[in-house]
């Protein structure tokens, strides 16, 4: 993509940024141009208003906490570091890059795990409780579901999951939970190859 | 474009299911009694002296009937349908017999294994024909044998899995196949020109159509090899959907290159080779679009069959076949149509049907796959013991195989390659390695190879009988190797895992959130067209599709939700019936452990029902076994149908053995129909009495603290936190533990304020304490009978039904439940959540208890568990 470099430079820290998630150049532009279209008023920032104007997310019954998982508590903005630096998560794991830094990129398992993990975790303690998986299920099954229904399947849920017997799932347990599906399948999308 | 050739199909050989010849060969003693009858003498059975020959009345000879036969010979009556029956019962016959030998079959294909005895059976009728009057003509195979494999390949196809790869799959079953056809085609004209086959009469349009017809991987032979041996659901689907898809290619490709050949090469223009590729898209998509139709036409019908819930299943099977053979009718592809009939309904008709239904659909699927899958690879063995077929040419023989075999691997690693480039997922090394190995030629080759015409084709006989040879070498070597070297390679296998909870809302939110961030992202992709799919898929087909009851509890989670009870009720009814404590669910870690375990342990106090449920064992580990769609990959996304349908069976077994004798109303709470109170007064008297009695017994022993009942004192959390680590190591890995769930979420159920996470972990060890007092009526032994008749929550119900004043258990009673919830929840929530609940929080349980049992004196409170702060 030699065409490309010279956009590059419009991209604040490019190199650092390839280099820390792993997006390639053409990537990066990419991912640059669409959130320049995201960012409708240019201030090289997106605001959760800037997210949701994207039509489909409202219908996402789960659009609501991808779009807050974009924003660091406390911030209200946004800016195209942090949002390349979400989307890392979902870039497939590389099998070539097998190297020791591995673990810390944001496609590892684990990082793609916490990602998930957060989704639920809205108080961020640590724990998905009862309450927040509810929320979650809520969101998620049809209107035809009772209430009663939807407390039995995260009652159940929660119960498979917690090993520890304290009634939430914690990461550690999240994460045994899932060990047998294929995290980077599951999470990766394939243009952020 | 079968039909035609079918119909011109002059080799004239009937074959055992409509052998008219073979009657006076092969059953020659019937012969002779037939004769005897004709000739009326001596003939025993016709005891009318003289007179035998009124004895046949099938009006082959019009002699007056002078008196009235007793009995008479009728052979020619019967004959084609007794000879196909007999075929059918001798191949099963030989399919049992290799089953009954596990350790030839773990190392032996059983596919191998049946077209070796189909060479024992073709031996022994050549020794008393001298000729071949059995063989597989392609109108029996193509007509009537293969359509019941591929509908059951399509029914049971796993769809997402195959639309995620669709593409991968096309590429593969278009591109490769036609590759191999060419290649193989011009590499043996290559050769033939250099000489290396001696004289042969083969020009290149029929090389050409020779690699075609064999360049196809048979979905027969695929299917029985890779369903014994559990590959990674990627690979299956690869392998298998080229193989199902690559039909029409292969049929498409036959009747141009059948077509140029009887043209002659001098009459091919770009027109004609324009056409041909026309015509390719044409049977191809002509084909899937009936059986998309007829997909949707079973769909609607199913619909509206409530009142005739006995045939309904019968709709599927007559409706897919009608597909299959409305696609023939119109020479378009019909494997394709039968195919994408199975993929289009089966979603439906699932809902749509009664549950029984689906479960003889399901069953009679794959019975009649299976039986004529055995069918035809004996009658593969049957046919190569013919002399007439068999014209050797060893470079043109072997020159075929080595063609095939590396041009398949060429064709998928080139191919591989370029998908590669485009998948988020590429397929690995050893997986492509695996693939080509599993390029295996079956009946479908030999059936296109027996319609070769002889006057267009000189060396008919020797394709067929090369054909023959790719089919026993595939099959057979390739077949016996697979297992070795799927090993050898350490091809990530399928993971026979259990459908958890968490598993299921994970994927779901996987799913949301990449559609979310490809949403964001900007991009259209594999994920954003499956969204908008399902938005077109659920607001218009299901709506037209789908019962509206059925619509309403379709929901995934749910189901599995819901599936995951199911099974636990029926480990319940089992165990509790067997053992009289919910002792098993805190130690049993697998299911077929347990169902051995089962079985052992029954066999000794009641032989009978072991018999019965032996049968069960058998029938689990076929439908385990038997792979493909049903259990190795729907494990994964459809949760645990297979293993839902076998415990749908035991647990009917199990049930009409144990309940009640003679009081019919207590099957119905185990049919779907409803949950209905049992009317019978006497019988709610008596089980509420039992109940009670035990009940009593149990708590006035946990009083006294004299040997409290040893669930008691074993379930507290500290004892199952030291059994867990040296208890079973499955255990360990097992995300879920099996039965407890359900009574604890029916505690969550019914504790109106259960908030935080903190008051669960009391209530934890508070179940577990309570486990044993909850169940009393199968702790101890002191009542037998209740121990072996009366499941525990039948029980209750019956106490329920007639003791319970209406209370807050009306409000904890789910509203409404899809259906067999119904019978399964509110039963939970009675008795079970209460004792927990009690314990939990004494003055609320106290007031529920109050609600609940007004005579027995309340239950003591248990002794506290230790854990309690």
């Amino acid at each position: 993509m030699g065409s490309s470099s010279s956009n590059m430079n419009h991209i604040p820290n490019a190199q650092e940024l390839m280099q820390e998630t792993g997006f390639s150049a053409a990537h990066l532009l990419r991912l640059y141009e669409r959130f320049e279209f995201l960012d409708r008023d240019g201030k090289g920032e997106l605001s959760p208003d800037d997210f949701e104007a994207v039509r489909e997310l409202a219908l996402n019954p789960i659009g609501g906490r991808i779009i807050e998982a974009f924003f660091p508590q406390g911030q209200e903005t946004v800016d195209f570091a942090s949002f390349v630096r979400v989307l890392a998560h979902f870039r497939p794991n590389d099998p070539n890059r097998k190297d020791g830094a591995q673990q810390d990129q944001a496609n590892s398992r684990t990082r793609k795990l916490k990602f998930a993990f957060q989704l639920y975790d809205q108080d961020r303690d640590g724990k998905i409780s009862r309450n927040e998986l509810l929320q979650v299920l809520r969101a998620m099954l049809g209107i035809q579901v009772t209430e009663e229904q939807l407390q039995s399947i995260a009652e159940r849920a929660i119960q498979e999951a917690d090993l520890d017997r304290d009634g939430a799932i914690s990461f550690d347990e999240f994460k045994k939970s899932l060990e047998k599906v294929n995290i980077d399948h599951k999470m990766s999308v394939r243009f952020l190859k | 474009m079968r039909c035609p050739s079918l119909a011109n199909d002059d080799h004239g050989h009937d074959d055992a299911d409509t052998g008219h010849d073979d009657a006076d060969t092969g059953h020659d003693s019937a012969d002779t009694g037939h004769d005897g009858a004709d000739t009326g003498h001596g003939n025993s059975s016709s005891s009318q002296s003289g007179h035998g020959d009124s004895g046949h009345g099938d009006g082959h000879h019009t002699a007056p009937i002078t008196t009235l036969p007793i009995v008479s010979w009728k052979w020619h009556h019967v004959e084609t349908p007794y000879i196909v029956a007999l075929w059918i019962l001798v191949c099963w016959l030989c399919k049992l017999i290799i089953e009954a030998n596990h350790h030839v079959t773990s190392i032996i294909p059983e596919s191998a294994l049946l077209i070796c005895f189909g060479f024992i059976l073709g031996g022994m009728i050549w020794g008393a024909d001298r000729q071949q009057t059995f063989k597989l003509t392609p109108t029996v195979f193509f007509l009537y044998l293969l359509p019941q494999v591929i509908l059951d390949a399509g029914y049971s196809m796993p769809n997402k899995l195959f639309f995620s790869n669709m593409g991968a799959i096309l590429v593969y079953a278009v591109i490769g196949t036609c590759w191999n056809a060419a290649t193989v085609g011009l590499s043996l004209w290559g050769c033939h020109m250099g000489g290396a086959m001696g004289d042969l009469d083969i020009g290149l349009l029929q090389y050409l159509l020779f690699g075609s017809l064999i360049a196809a991987v048979d979905p027969v032979a695929v299917i029985a090899v890779f369903e014994q041996v559990h590959v990674n659901e990627v690979l299956f689907i690869m392998v298998f959907g080229e193989s199902l898809l690559n039909d029409g290619v292969t049929v498409v490709l036959f009747n141009v290159f059948d077509a140029f050949v009887s043209l002659g090469g001098a009459k091919i223009d770009a027109v004609e080779i324009i056409k041909g590729i026309i015509s390719f898209f044409v049977v191809a998509f002509g084909g899937s679009l009936v059986g998309f139709i007829f997909g949707l036409l079973i769909s609607l019908v199913t619909r509206c069959t409530k009142n005739i819930q006995i045939i309904e299943a019968g709709f599927v099977f007559v409706l897919g076949y009608l597909s299959y053979l409305t696609a023939e009718m119109l020479s378009l592809s019909a494997i394709l149509s039968i195919v994408f009939c199975g993929m289009c309904c089966q979603k439906y008709i699932n809902a749509n049907m009664d549950e029984r239904s689906v479960t003889t659909v399901r069953f009679v699927m794959k019975l009649l796959a299976n039986g004529s899958e055995t069918i035809i690879f004996v009658f593969l063995g049957i046919s190569a013991i013919d002399k007439a077929i068999w014209v050797w040419n060893t470079g043109f023989i072997l020159l075929t195989l080595l063609f095939i075999f590396v041009y398949r691997f060429i064709g998928v690693f080139v191919l591989t390659w370029i998908l590669n480039k485009y998948r988020l997922v590429p397929i690995e090394f050893i997986d492509q390695v695996i693939m080509s190995y599993g390029g295996l030629r079956g009946a479908v080759a030999y059936g296109l190879a027996t319609m070769l015409d002889e006057h267009k084709i000189k060396e008919r006989n020797l394709m067929i009988c090369t054909t023959l040879i790719v089919v026993y070498f595939t099959v057979i070597l390739q077949g016996i190797t697979m297992k070795p070297l799927v090993t050898w390679l350490k091809v990530k296998r399928a993971a026979v895992s259990e459908l958890t909870i968490v598993e299921k809302v994970q994927n779901k939110v996987f799913d949301h959130m990449l559609i979310a961030i490809e949403d964001i992202s900007g991009q259209i992709g594999h994920n954003y067209m499956r969204d908008k799919w399902n938005h077109f898929e659920e607001s218009w087909m299901s709506r037209v599709l789908m019962k509206p009851s059925a619509r309403k509890n379709r929901d995934h989670l749910f189901s599995v939700f819901h599936q995951l009870n199911l099974k636990d009720a029926m480990k319940y009814v089992t165990e509790g019936e067997r053992r009289g404590s919910l002792e098993f669910i805190r130690n049993e870690s697998a299911f077929v452990d347990f169902k051995k375990k089962f079985g052992d342990e029954y066999s000794e106090i009641m032989p009978d029902v072991t018999a019965d449920t032996s049968d069960d064992h058998g029938g689990m580990s076929a439908m385990r076994r038997d792979p493909v769609p049903s259990v190795s990959l729907e494990l994964h996304e459809q949760g645990m149908n297979g293993m839902r349908e076998t415990e749908d069976v035991n647990t009917h077994h199990l049930l009409q053995q144990h309940l009640y004798k003679g009081r019919k109303q207590h099957r119905h709470r185990y049919s779907r129909t409803h949950f209905d109170v049992n009317k019978d007064e006497n019988e709610v008297q008596e089980i509420f009495q039992r109940t009670m009695r035990s009940r009593l017994e149990s708590f006035k022993s946990a009083k006294m603290g004299v040997a409290p009942p040893k669930p008691i004192s074993k379930h507290t959390k500290k004892d199952q936190q030291q059994k867990m680590p040296n208890g079973k190591s499955l255990e360990k890995s097992r995300s879920y533990y099996s039965g407890d769930e359900d009574f604890e979420f029916s505690e969550g159920d019914s504790a109106s304020g259960y908030d935080s996470s903190g008051n669960s972990f009391p209530m934890r060890v508070t179940y577990r304490a309570g486990a044993g007092i909850e169940n009393p009526a199968f702790m101890d032994d002191l009542d037998p009978m209740s121990v072996v008749q009366i499941p525990p929550w039948l029980a209750e119900a019956e106490l329920d039904s007639s003791m319970v004043a209406p209370s807050q258990r009306a409000q904890v009673r789910l509203p409404w439940t899809p259906s067999n919830l119904r019978r399964l929840a509110p039963l939970r929530i009675s008795t079970r959540s209460n004792d927990s609940f009690m314990m939990a929080d004494p003055s609320a349980a106290q007031q529920r208890d109050e609600d609940q049992l007004p005579p027995p004196p309340s239950p003591p409170p248990p002794p506290p568990p230790p854990h309690r702060d």
